[in-house]
């Protein structure tokens, strides 16, 4: 266990950028498949019944998750860079537990939904 | 030529601007996936709407603006690449980004 | 003032408080296995067996493999009580001053590591060379520009003025290359100017003396700069004197939409 990297602040780091690594790479597949409707209803329909499947779902799942992790610990960066600390020692650590937690709730109604 | 200063306030302010877009998102993907996705209920909500337009006409652009610099933070830390091969991919990059993306919200609205 | 809770980039406070040892932790007189690197980065651990006293620093330990193991070992101190800055190594995978460092604090069972700085040349075993480390404090803009010569009177600086306090909380950096040495973006990207470099850059832009303050925001934001931070803390968790290197670079962050702080 490197004293280093076993740290919430730099776990948060980690999954900050992994998160926005992995919505990087997706998005251009995003884009391009909603692009298909270009060609009218029914190819975006077609595109659409790859969801239908049960791997795709969970990566689906998963991106939501991303999305939510990405923009919650994104959010604690704004505040440590936009807005006064509450003490010289205090970079908000406490933030990162409950916005882990909130971005798997999110992922939970999603499951629930699909 | 832009500088760092401006690079990271871009970076940062299309992220302020990210927030807002990205609550909305999920929530509608939340409600979207409720019977199924298809084209109609997507196409439905999205041809001929001036709001959703602008709304995902505003997403595209922040996050071609966002990503790439992200990308390219990564890039000059976990790899070995010049500084002007990671410059160039990223650009690249922010106008794949704008155009697959302005070229879906077309294709939707 | 601060509250010390857990959710805080709490200072390491091991390095200042002397803890007797965990049960079930090894007891004086009994062997402690030492890992000492030897040679420069391209070198590699050697193992000493070194008895466990009851009151013990890393830089004792360093000193006795020196005197009775291996007289070849070369390692920097000056002052043994926390006040140069020069005995930092890397302990247990950790950046500290071995003066200020008690085994009992460290060790791993009875496993003992004892490597040089992280990002810096190695000159020979644990001692590193800081060249590099200056040079970037250099390039940040940590050079103090006054605005008066020795015939001036000397420029009222009011301790209270919001500045003042603000520079003070920063201030004590002595440069031991801890903060540089604990942050991972320093090894990622040799351009960042490193910690130590914006906190003390962030200090001249609340000197109202420094004729250069109105160049602060621009150099932060050169390539390398404050920009490249990402907040991992570790130069606050590692820092011995406790100062808040984190807090200095956002606070360097803040001034690229706010402005600069008033300092009058």
């Amino acid at each position: 266990m490197n004293p280093l990297h076993c740290h919430r602040s730099y776990l948060a780091f980690l999954g900050h950028r992994i998160s926005g690594l992995l919505l990087a790479l997706f998005l251009p597949v995003h884009f391009l498949l909603l692009g298909t409707a270009f060609s009218g209803d029914a190819a975006l329909d077609n595109a659409l019944a790859l969801t239908d499947y049960w791997p795709v779902k969970v990566a689906e799942w998963g991106l939501v998750v991303l999305l939510a992790t990405h923009m919650l610990f994104g959010l604690r960066i704004l505040a440590l860079e936009f807005t006064d600390w509450p003490s010289m020692h205090d970079n908000r650590t406490g933030w990162i537990l409950p916005a882990a937690a909130a971005a798997l709730f999110v992922g939970f109604i999603f499951w629930l939904q699909v | 030529m832009i500088n760092g200063r401006q690079l990271y306030l871009a970076q940062r302010l299309s992220a302020v601007l990210l927030v807002p877009l990205v609550l909305i998102h999920l929530a509608l993907i939340i409600i979207a996936v409720r019977n199924g996705l298809s084209a109609a209920e997507i196409l439905g909500r999205t041809r001929g709407s001036l709001l959703w337009g602008v709304f995902y006409t505003l997403f595209v652009l922040a996050v071609a603006v966002h990503v790439p610099l992200g990308v390219r933070n990564v890039m000059t830390e976990w790899t070995r690449l010049q500084p002007r091969v990671v410059d160039a991919f990223c650009l690249l990059f922010c106008l794949l980004l704008l155009i697959a993306g302005m070229r879906a919200v077309f294709a939707v609205v | 003032m601060t509250s010390k809770t857990s959710d805080t980039v709490q200072p390491d406070r091991s390095q200042h408080d002397h803890v007797h040892a965990q049960p079930g932790q090894a007891q004086p007189g009994d062997r402690l296995e030492v890992s000492i690197w030897r040679g420069k980065r391209d070198g590699g651990f050697k193992q000493y067996a070194v008895e466990l006293r009851e009151n013990q620093t890393v830089l004792d330990i360093v000193t006795e493999v020196q005197r009775q193991h291996e007289p070849s070992l070369a390692y920097r101190f000056a002052c043994r009580v926390g006040v140069c800055g020069s005995c930092a190594m890397t302990v247990n995978g950790a950046p500290r001053w071995t003066c200020r460092t008690h085994v009992n604090q460290v060790i791993a069972g009875n496993q003992l590591t004892i490597e040089p700085l992280r990002h810096l040349p190695v000159i020979k075993d644990l001692v590193c060379d800081l060249a590099p480390f200056f040079e970037k404090w250099q390039k940040a803009g940590g050079t103090f520009k006054p605005t008066k010569s020795r015939l001036d009177k000397p420029e009222p600086i009011d301790p209270q003025s919001p500045a003042r306090k603000t520079a003070n909380a920063a201030i004590e950096c002595i440069n031991c290359a801890v903060c540089y040495s604990a942050c991972d973006v320093v090894g990622w990207n040799n351009d960042y100017v490193g910690p130590a470099a914006l906190n003390r850059l962030w200090t001249l832009a609340n000197d109202k003396r420094h004729a250069d303050r109105e160049q602060v925001t621009d150099l932060a934001f050169q390539e390398g700069g404050c920009a490249s931070c990402h907040s991992h803390g570790n130069c606050t968790r590692h820092c011995p004197v406790e100062l808040s290197p984190s807090q200095s670079i956002a606070a360097l962050k803040k001034s690229a939409i706010f402005g600069l702080p008033d300092v009058e």
